[in-house]
Order: C-alpha cells, then sequence, then structure tokens
C-alpha cells in the first residue's frame, strides 16, 4: 500500500471552545497507480484530509503513512494541486513550475529540462516565458498540475482542482488529467464535490457525508479504460451515480 | 493611460488660463509687486535664477539635502520595516516607540536637529531622513501582510520554510505598497530639506528664500518655489518610472496609500 490512512481523526477548537470533529475514524488505502476520487458535500472534511495528507494540517489522531512512514509534513514524495491555480503573477510559466524545485534546492537544470517535457505533455510548449496573467484559467490550472509533477512526486493530491473552471473546459480537463495519469503512472487523490466528475476520473470513490466528516461508502469503479466522454451517457455510468446520490439523499441536499 | 493621454491638453489649458487671469488681475487691480507678483515677473526672475547659476548652485544643495535623508530615512524605513516584519516580536518591542515618535512634530525638533548636527549638509540630511522614515516603514509593515492566506498555505505545501516564503513571497506583495511609501518619503524629504534650512544653514534654495524675504524680493521667491515644485515633480516622476518597471506585473495605477 502507497498511502496507509487509519483511523484518522481531525478536530477544530472553536473560539468558543466547542470542538468540531472534522473528521471522525477516516479509514482507507491506496494502492500505487491507483486513481481514488473522493466525493462528498460541503463541510464532510475531504479538503480537510486532503491538507493533512499533504502535511500541512496536523490529524488529532490514528495513523496516516506514505509508503509506509508517517507524514509529519510536507514532503516532496507529495505534489498538491489547489482549487485555485495559485500561481504567483511576477514569475513566468517556467519560474512558477519549478517553484518548489527553488524551495527545495533542487538541481534546477535537471528539472528544467523535465518541466519542458511536462509543459509539452500539457499542450503548453512555448508559454514558459508567458506571464500567468496572458493564460486562460484552464492553461493556468494546467500551470499548476505540472508545477505539482515537477518534483516527480509518487501522489498527487488535487483539492477540487477544475471548480473554478467552465464545464466545456472542465471536461476536457478531466481527460486530460486522464491522460497525464496514464503517462505519468502517479497515484492521485483527487477531492471533487461533483458526483459525476468522480465517477468518470476514478479507479475507487471515496464517498464522505458530514457532521462528523467520515466515510459513508468505498465504492469500486468498473468501467473499462480508456474513458472517454461518451460513457457519462451510458446506463453503468447512471447507476454508479444514482448509488452515490442515494448516500446523500438520506441526510438531505447535495450541492452539486 | 488613454484617458490621461486626453486630459493632458485640457490640464495645460486649465493652467494657461489660470496664469492669464492672473497675470491680467495683477495688472489691472494695480496690487504692489511687494504683496503678489504677476507671473511674467516670476518667469523673469526665474530665468535671471538660472542665468545667475544661483538656482543651480543652491538648488545642488538643496537636492543633495533631499536624496541624502530620502536614501537614508527611506532605506533605513525598508530595512527597519523587514526586519519586523520578519521577526514580530520586534513589533511588538519597537513598533510603539516608533509610532510615538511619529506623533511628535518633526518640524519643532528641527531646531535641536540643526544644533545637534551643524548648519551644514548633515542637519538637512537628518531632517529629510526622519520625514522620510515613517512613510516607508509603515507601508512597507502593511504590504508584509497582504499575502494571501492561499499563496501562503500553496508555498507551505511545496515545503518551502519561513524565510524563502519572506523572501520569495511576502516581500514580492509588499512591493507595491513600499513604493507608494517611498513615493511619499520622497516628497515628504523635500519639505524636510527646507525645514532644515529655514532653521539654519549656509546654502539651499530654502535658505534662499529666506535670504530673498529679507529683500522683499516676491517675485524671486515665487521662482524658487517654482524650481522647489520641479525639484519634487521629477523626483516623484522618477519614483513612479522605477516602479513600474520593478513591479511589472501589476498594470493598473491603482495608487495603495498609506500613513503618510
Amino acid at each position: 500500500m502507497l498511502i496507509e490512512v487509519d483511523g484518522l481523526e481531525k478536530v477544530y477548537t472553536t473560539r468558543q471552545g466547542a470542538r468540531v470533529e472534522a473528521l471522525s475514524r477516516v479509514s482507507f488505502n491506496v494502492r500505487e497507480g491507483e486513481f481514488i476520487t473522493v466525493v462528498g458535500p460541503s463541510g464532510c472534511g475531504k479538503s480537510t484530509m486532503l491538507k493533512v495528507l499533504a502535511g500541512t494540517l496536523a490529524r488529532s489522531g490514528g495513523h496516516v503513512r506514505l509508503a509506509g512512514s508517517p507524514i509529519e509534513g510536507p514532503t516532496p514524495e507529495v505534489g498538491v494541486v489547489f482549487q485555485a491555480p495559485i500561481l504567483l503573477p511576477w514569475r513566468t510559466v517556467m519560474s512558477n513550475v519549478l517553484l518548489p524545485a527553488e524551495l527545495q534546492r533542487r538541481d534546477m537544470r535537471r528539472h528544467r529540462h523535465s518541466a519542458e517535457g511536462l509543459l509539452r505533455m500539457v499542450g503548453l510548449d512555448g508559454f514558459a516565458t508567458k506571464y500567468p496573467r496572458e493564460l486562460s484559467g484552464g492553461m493556468q490550472q494546467r500551470v499548476g498540475i505540472v508545477r505539482a509533477l515537477v518534483n516527480d512526486p509518487a501522489v498527487l493530491l488535487m483539492d477540487e482542482p477544475f471548480g473554478a473552471l467552465d464545464a466545456m473546459t472542465r471536461e476536457q480537463m478531466n481527460l486530460d488529467l486522464l491522460r497525464i495519469w496514464q503517462e505519468s503512472r502517479k497515484t492521485v487523490l483527487l477531492v471533487t464535490h461533483s458526483i459525476p466528475e468522480a465517477v468518470f476520473l476514478a479507479d475507487r470513490i471515496i464517498v464522505m457525508s458530514p457532521r462528523p466528516g467520515r466515510i459513508t461508502d468505498i465504492i469500486t469503479v468498473d468501467i473499462p479504460r480508456p474513458r472517454r466522454l461518451e460513457m457519462i451517457n451510458s446506463p453503468e455510468f447512471g447507476a454508479y451515480v444514482q448509488r452515490i446520490r442515494g448516500h446523500f439523499g438520506a441526510s438531505g441536499s447535495f450541492d452539486a | 493611460m488613454s484617458g490621461r493621454r486626453f486630459a493632458a491638453p485640457w490640464a495645460l489649458l486649465g493652467f494657461l488660463l489660470l496664469l492669464a487671469l492672473w497675470e491680467a488681475g495683477v495688472r489691472l487691480s494695480g496690487v504692489s509687486p511687494l504683496i503678489l507678483p504677476a507671473p511674467s515677473a516670476v518667469w523673469f526672475a526665474l530665468l535671471d535664477g538660472f542665468r545667475s547659476g544661483q538656482f543651480l548652485t543652491h538648488g545642488w544643495v538643496t537636492l543633495s539635502e533631499v536624496l541624502g535623508g530620502f536614501v537614508l530615512g527611506g532605506g533605513g524605513g525598508l530595512l527597519l520595516g523587514c526586519l519586523i516584519g520578519r521577526f514580530p516580536l520586534l513589533e511588538r518591542v519597537i513598533y510603539p516607540s516608533i509610532v510615538a515618535f511619529q506623533t511628535v512634530p518633526k518640524v519643532a525638533i528641527a531646531p535641536i536637529v540643526v544644533i545637534w548636527f551643524g548648519f551644514g549638509l548633515a542637519s538637512k540630511v537628518a531632517m529629510a531622513a526622519m520625514i522620510a522614515f515613517f512613510p516607508v516603514i509603515a507601508n512597507t509593515l502593511v504590504g508584509l501582510r497582504v499575502t494571501p492566506a492561499e499563496q501562503i498555505e500553496m508555498m507551505v505545501a511545496f515545503a518551502g520554510s519561513r524565510g524563502q516564503i519572506f523572501w520569495k513571497l511576502r516581500m514580492r506583495n509588499a512591493l507595491p505598497y513600499i513604493f507608494a511609501g517611498l513615493d511619499i518619503a520622497i516628497v515628504l524629504a523635500v519639505i524636510g530639506a527646507i525645514v532644515g534650512e529655514f532653521v539654519g544653514a549656509q546654502g539651499g534654495l530654502g535658505y534662499l528664500i529666506l535670504q530673498r524675504n529679507f529683500t522683499m524680493d516676491m517675485a524671486g521667491m515665487f521662482a524658487i518655489l517654482v524650481v522647489l515644485a520641479a525639484i519634487g515633480m521629477i523626483l516623484h516622476g522618477l519614483t513612479r518610472w522605477v516602479q513600474r518597471k520593478v513591479i511589472f506585473w501589476i498594470d493598473d495605477e491603482q495608487d495603495r496609500v498609506v500613513g503618510a
């Protein structure tokens, strides 16, 4: 197992002193090369879980291991893609992409070379010297993905990476992401609140529910790969979507 | 920008109209040139001042005081601002004293400064520096706080250290504010230098104003004001030019001015 999450707890204390359970007894494993999506309504703790895995948020209890060793802080073995691209406007595309390597004082020449390859893979060759504001939203998020890949991490964590994009761009990005995943053979954990997106991308879907954030179901998706957009209209795709929706129909509304 | 280009001829027209009205008013009302000189008289005094070399020698004295004070005060404000921004404990220890000092009118300190630093260049540089210091440190501190939390989170996720976050991120985001502070500081430095010269000096445009004041040379004093305004505008323009070169990623001309 590449990632082992065992009894993960996260408790926040509000200013009034009340305890809020953001994550309660969350356990799951991720195999190397797997594409996992995490789906659930707002407040189910899915982003919190991702932050714990990224090492930017301390856990309150339980164990989180990456390739056998506990995650105690940010590591180069994990690349993060955020909801917004969060590119630095004074840096060129190339310089933004190389930021993680720069922060970790890596060999810049070698990384520049691999960054060029990655930019080509996401269709951004020729954009290395451009500034973020010269790029569209979808292109900016591609740069964000390349930045997360530049240190050649084992795991890619993605927190609603396409949430801010329009529907058309979003579909294209989903296809591109699957291609990138297949070419780079990374392990991906992607958080989303779009059920169809979760089904379309995943090997397995982790379904979460709020108050306290916990796992209600883990679904293996047996739709063949490579996935194509027209598969969304197939009955088996619809069955998966129905099954997930069922989890939320009982507990109230779902915001997607 | 295009709006500005259109505005320039109109502004010039307004200015010329004002001068014409002033000229006509002085001539028609017969007000004494000891009270209000006509623009034409100011113009000739201006030409005289440059021809005699007086404006150049005294202008140079004032300019060096201003630049010296700006570098010292602005540089000090920037350095201390960065230090306080980097090590928050210092903010609690040092900054209250700095704010308290800021409430003392600097003009009132000028006589003391002249006693300490003498009638030469040093006292004026000190005055200019004291006045230029605060807007830079205040703006630097504000600027170091404006970095969006998500950018910091991104740097942390990629294992950036506190020092790296400060230099590669917070410092960059602070630059527009720092330049706003420098812009205020350079104009204030001119005031500092002139006040210093008023209190006691052997040269400079402020010193020249006092001299002409004794001889009731009104047109000559107005001419010096024109020179001072020109120096202020040029320095302000230079700061803006450098700012646009350094902060190239912000293309609008938003003024982010705080704490003058």
